[in-house]
């Protein structure tokens, strides 16, 4: 059932304001939300003021220089700094994304940074993903076969490959998945978008003989049908894949199949 | 980390609080509060006719009740409740053919039903006045 409030262990207080070094001139205000198990209290927002003159373009490099220079307990997860490992992954300006490629310049006024919504928080910015990792393991997302294997490699032609196009790029951040009120509201038992586009990249790939079985356990009131094309997850993906697309493909698979 | 060494009191990120309101998500539980309120209408409906059935008098007070400003503005929503679940229960029959997922088209027709709802509730409102 949809909770709309936080629940009262998570309500946000005001935290610490850290004021930016005498003589900096180009200064942005990072609020960033923090918590730690340790000391038993709520959640709050500290405020970062950083000199952008002596700061990276992106909002990871703020992050970075803020826990180097200004409060070196702050937490948060990176990896590449390029887009592709998905680390970064959290609510910037109201909208989830990576943090190593959007630019400060993009956010008018404060910069907001809160972890990925809707998440048990381990601790600041970063949020437990055990569920979605679970969820994942769910659809069996490897290649499955029950035909003899081929000496060789499984081919498929340019147009079968041309189907994975824009579902094997997803780099599993969970932008999109915690994104979406209906993952919000019932994200234990509904797969949510990122697994439900994990879950047809291999019901399109032509080399895997598991198609039936795979929709199977996707056929269920919760795990593929709560989503109503609501495409928060479209509109926030980092990486502009689709997922939205991708689950009104395995709704119509599930209707072509019975007709 | 293992499930039982996971402190029990885990804060739950914010979502709603936090979460910028876009078109995508706002048409969404438009959709859901126009469907609701379309169902609410039936039982005004059916009120109505209850009122009009008894007598005259009740007939009379009921009518007088639409005409207030409350009453407008109830039937007003009513009508566009319907235009706009109409509208975009259509843009949902889209989609379950897999048609217009790009944002650009989600927006592009998003916008669309918007429009087209408050015109086709003004144009009705005014048609409707016309008869009468």
């Amino acid at each position: 059932m949809a909770e709309f409030a936080l629940p009262a262990n998570s309500k946000i207080g005001v935290g610490e304001t850290y004021k930016a070094p005498a003589g900096a001139k180009n200064i942005r205000t990072f609020k960033v939300y923090r918590w730690t198990p340790e000391d038993g209290k709520n959640p709050k927002v500290d405020t970062y003021e950083v000199d952008m003159d002596t700061c990276g373009p992106m909002v990871l490099d703020a992050l970075i220089k803020i826990k180097n220079e200004i409060d070196s307990s702050l937490t948060f997860r990176r990896s590449c700094r390029e887009g592709v490992c998905g680390s970064c992954a959290m609510n910037i300006d109201g909208t989830n994304t990576l943090a190593c490629t959007k630019f400060i310049d993009e956010v008018k006024g404060d910069i907001k940074i809160y972890p990925l919504p809707h998440m048990p928080v381990v601790r600041d910015l970063v949020p437990d993903l055990n569920v979605p990792y679970a969820q994942l393991t769910s659809i069996e997302p490897w290649l499955k076969s029950s035909t003899q294997p081929p000496t060789r490699e499984r081919l498929q032609s340019p147009e079968e490959r041309a189907k994975l196009d824009g579902l094997w790029e997803c780099i599993l951040c969970f932008c999109c998945s915690t994104s979406c009120p209906s993952y919000w509201w019932n994200g234990e038992r509904y797969l949510g978008p990122a697994i439900l586009l994990q879950a047809y990249r291999w019901i399109a790939d032509s080399r895997d003989e598991a198609k039936g079985e795979r929709l199977d356990n996707l056929e269920d009131p919760f795990r593929l049908y709560r989503c109503h094309t609501i495409m928060n997850c479209t509109k926030t993906c980092p990486k502009s894949l689709n997922p939205a697309k991708a689950i009104a493909e395995i709704k119509k698979l599930m209707v072509e199949r019975t007709i | 980390m293992s499930v039982a060494n996971r402190p029990v009191h885990r804060p739950l990120s914010p979502h709603l609080q936090v979460y910028r309101p876009q078109l995508t998500s706002v048409l969404s539980i438009l959709h859901r509060a126009t469907g609701i309120a379309l169902s609410v209408g039936a039982l005004y409906l059916a009120t109505w006719v209850v009122f009009a059935a008894a007598s005259p008098s009740t007939y009379a007070t009921f009518q007088g009740f639409n005409g207030s400003i409350v009453g407008r503005f109830v039937l007003g929503g009513w009508l566009f409740s319907l235009f706009f679940h109409l509208f975009n229960g259509i843009r949902h029959l889209f989609w379950d053919m897999g048609y217009g997922f790009e944002i650009k088209e989600a927006y592009r027709s998003g916008w669309i039903v918007v429009v087209a709802a408050l015109v086709a509730t003004a144009a009705s409102w005014i048609v409707g006045l016309r008869l009468v």
